[in-house]
């Protein structure tokens, strides 16, 4: 167990990297690998080439451990790398945000993690952060303690107060919910009994923890459909390419000569549901395999860690100075099912793609009551989590409506008039009338979700319908405001607040919402900021 | 306003290369070529005059504000203490009229505050008082 000091010096990556490197550079060589062997010749010199294929990659990834080292000094950590172009990375250590340790299933065979550190750059993706690939989970925790945990025992009796007004708000908010909130005081008892008998850290407090009956809301987030048309393609590339019919395999011939005789009204509802249930079973899968033995955790110096992962295991540990609000996002097939999931909104942690957002997840797909009892705690009061919203008023709700049934027209249009000249099919065309009335009801919907209001210091807006969020941002997090108006909005009197920031998504807008609403709200944020310029507004309008 | 003709004399251009390349249709290509040229008039004077009107800008002890846009239009307003970069640039078209565009930036990375045409003393003059404000402040900013 190697302790690590902030001596300033040089240290280099675990000696195990060794096995590991190598293996991962053979995926990476492998087109050439292919190559070198189709071009190699016949014979016995082709096992030569095969070595030498195998060979290089493999003594470029020992190179990279003889070539990388580190050092963290009082104000810096500095990482040296390179062969031939030896780069030096240094960050500031005040400029550090987050610190990401993530395992995947060779590194915890021989107990090693990939430690990223995340700094305030996010004008770039993904620019500014240094990689650490490959230290001893004993180092790499050590680490992640020493960067993060410079607060002293004053913050750490702060936020031990804080946590504790959260708790009880967070259970009025489960008030409300009726049952829900018997079951989450449940709950909550029973993760303060597991932290009790033997949490990871002294000290930690759990806010939340996976429950195996979330994997229910698995199917409803669509995460699997990327993997499933991304295999579905390669296999029809492949097939195409191989010059492979389906109809050569028993099974398969099957399924495809039923398809051949099947009338089309049959085999499009059964193709429909098998691509539904493909979906359902990868986004359950990818669940499973992402949030496995799901926690987060609090700190009481100061840093909320998240932790998760069956076979690749990742931890999170985001530093709470930097943690501007939280947002509550509900996709419509989540919300159909009443789930939600809780994201942080941070500086240096960009809310990324795919399942896990880029790691500013702090709840998955969970219920609802779930998602918003772990916000309170987080955001430290229930009241922006669960207060109602101020509505944007009947313009607004027009705006919806002109919108929704402007494109929907526009597209309709684009289908019947080739329909008409006879030269497109008629039923493109015939859909798209037929699904006017969930246009309405989605613009409707739009129009419900919209929201605003401003509860403390802290903005909180909530809009969209297919992905309805609701963010909650503190006003210390807000930078500016961007008031934009297109020309349609102008003529109806509204505007599209935004606010700017360095944390999370970068920009939370606050759409159609009155002229001087707007102005209020951001008045009410930061006090004085908009007063040298508010005349000029006036004395325009008027 | 330059600006502007330049893009339509690309879209002519398209146009008048089309007709030539192809036969027959030539009525319907030259209305087409007409009709770009018409539109290309009105926005080449309309815009310009309506986005001058629009753009304005202010600097105040605590904060600076933008508007720019026409049909679209849009105000953003930054706090001194939160600026990050405070850049001048002159492009080809700039240099030509002897101007100038300054860009204030913050830590977000939703939308920088834009100056177009400034001359350049003027320019010159706020970058210096931006970057000195700027300067006086504590922290990083985010």
């Amino acid at each position: 167990m190697t302790a690590i000091h902030e001596d300033g010096e040089w240290r280099r990556l675990s000696l195990r990297m060794l096995l590991i490197h190598p293996i991962q550079e053979i995926p990476r060589a492998l087109p050439a690998l292919i190559g070198v062997i189709a071009a190699g010749g016949s014979g016995g010199q082709r096992g030569l080439w095969a070595a030498l294929g195998v060979a290089i990659p493999v003594g470029l990834g020992m190179l990279r451990w003889f070539t990388t080292r580190y050092r963290v000094t009082p104000d810096r950590v500095e990482v040296e790398r390179g062969l031939f172009n030896r780069r030096l990375l240094a960050v500031s250590r005040d400029r550090l945000r987050t610190v990401d340790a993530s395992a995947h299933v060779l590194h915890r065979a021989l107990g090693l993690s990939r430690v990223t550190i995340g700094t305030g750059r996010s004008d770039r993706e993904g620019g500014g952060s240094v990689t650490l690939d490959g230290l001893t989970a004993a180092e790499a925790g050590a680490l992640r303690e020493m960067l993060l945990h410079r607060g002293g025992a004053g913050e750490a009796g702060a936020v031990g107060a804080r946590e504790a007004g959260a708790a009880r708000e967070a259970g009025a908010v489960g008030v409300g919910e009726g049952a829900a909130a018997v079951a989450a005081g449940a709950r909550e008892a029973g993760a303060a009994a597991a932290t009790a008998a033997g949490a990871a850290r002294a000290g930690d407090i759990e806010i939340a923890r996976l429950d195996s009956t979330w994997i229910r809301f698995a199917p409803f987030t669509l995460s699997g459909a990327v993997a499933v048309g991304a295999v579905a393609g390669f296999l029809a590339n492949a097939t195409n390419e191989a010059d492979l019919h389906p109809s050569d395999f028993g099974p398969l011939r099957n399924v495809v000569d039923w398809l051949d005789g099947a009338p089309l009204a049959a085999a499009i509802p059964v193709l429909a549901f098998a691509a539904v249930a493909a979906v359902a079973i990868a986004s359950t899968v990818g669940y499973v395999l992402a949030f496995w033995d799901f926690r987060l955790t609090r700190s009481p110096r100061g840093t909320l860690h998240v932790t998760r992962g069956l076979l690749t295991t990742r931890a999170t540990t985001i530093e709470e100075r930097r943690l501007h609000g939280v947002e509550i996002s509900e996709p419509l097939l989540l919300r159909a099912v009443r789930g939600a999931r809780c994201l942080a909104i941070a500086t240096g942690l960009r809310v990324g793609r795919g399942a896990e957002r880029g790691g500013s997840l702090l709840l998955p797909p969970a219920p609802r009551t779930e998602a918003q009892r772990v916000g309170a705690r987080i955001v430290g009061a229930a009241e922006p989590i669960a207060s109602p919203l101020t509505e944007h008023g009947p313009r607004a709700r027009a705006r919806r409506h002109t919108r929704a049934l402007g494109g929907w027209a526009l597209v309709t249009a684009a289908l019947a008039v080739p329909a008409a000249l006879n030269s497109f099919p008629a039923w493109p065309a015939l859909v798209a009338v037929a699904l006017l009335p969930a246009v309405v009801a989605l613009a409707a919907d739009r129009y419900r979700s919209l929201g605003h209001t401003v509860a403390g210091s802290r903005l909180v807006a909530r809009s969209g319908s297919l992905a309805r969020r609701r963010y909650i941002l503190a006003a210390d997090g807000i930078i500016g405001w961007n008031l934009e108006c297109t020309f349609f909005q102008r003529r109806a009197g509204l505007v599209t607040l935004t606010a700017t920031t360095a944390a999370g998504r970068q920009r939370y807008d606050v759409p159609d919402v009155e002229v001087e609403e707007a102005l209020r709200v951001a008045e009410a944020l930061l006090p004085g900021l908009l007063d040298p310029f508010l005349e000029r507004d006036e004395a325009k309008a008027a | 306003m330059t600006r502007a003709l330049a893009g339509w004399v690309v879209v002519g251009g398209v146009q008048v290369v089309w007709l030539l390349a192809t036969d027959g249709h030539r009525a319907a290509h030259i209305a087409g070529l007409l009709a770009t040229a018409v539109v290309a008039a009105a926005h080449a004077t309309v815009m310009p005059q309506w986005r001058y009107r629009v753009h304005r800008w202010e600097v105040a002890p605590s904060a600076v504000y933008t508007r720019a846009g026409w049909l679209h239009q849009e105000s953003r307003i930054a706090p001194i203490s939160r600026i990050q970069t405070v850049d001048s640039e002159r492009g080809p078209l700039e240099q030509l009229f002897g101007l100038a565009n300054v860009t204030v930036t913050t830590a977000s990375a939703a939308g920088p505050l834009e100056i177009h045409g400034l001359d350049r003393a003027t320019a010159q003059r706020l970058v210096d008082e931006l970057t000195t404000a700027a300067q006086a402040t504590r922290g990083d900013a985010t």
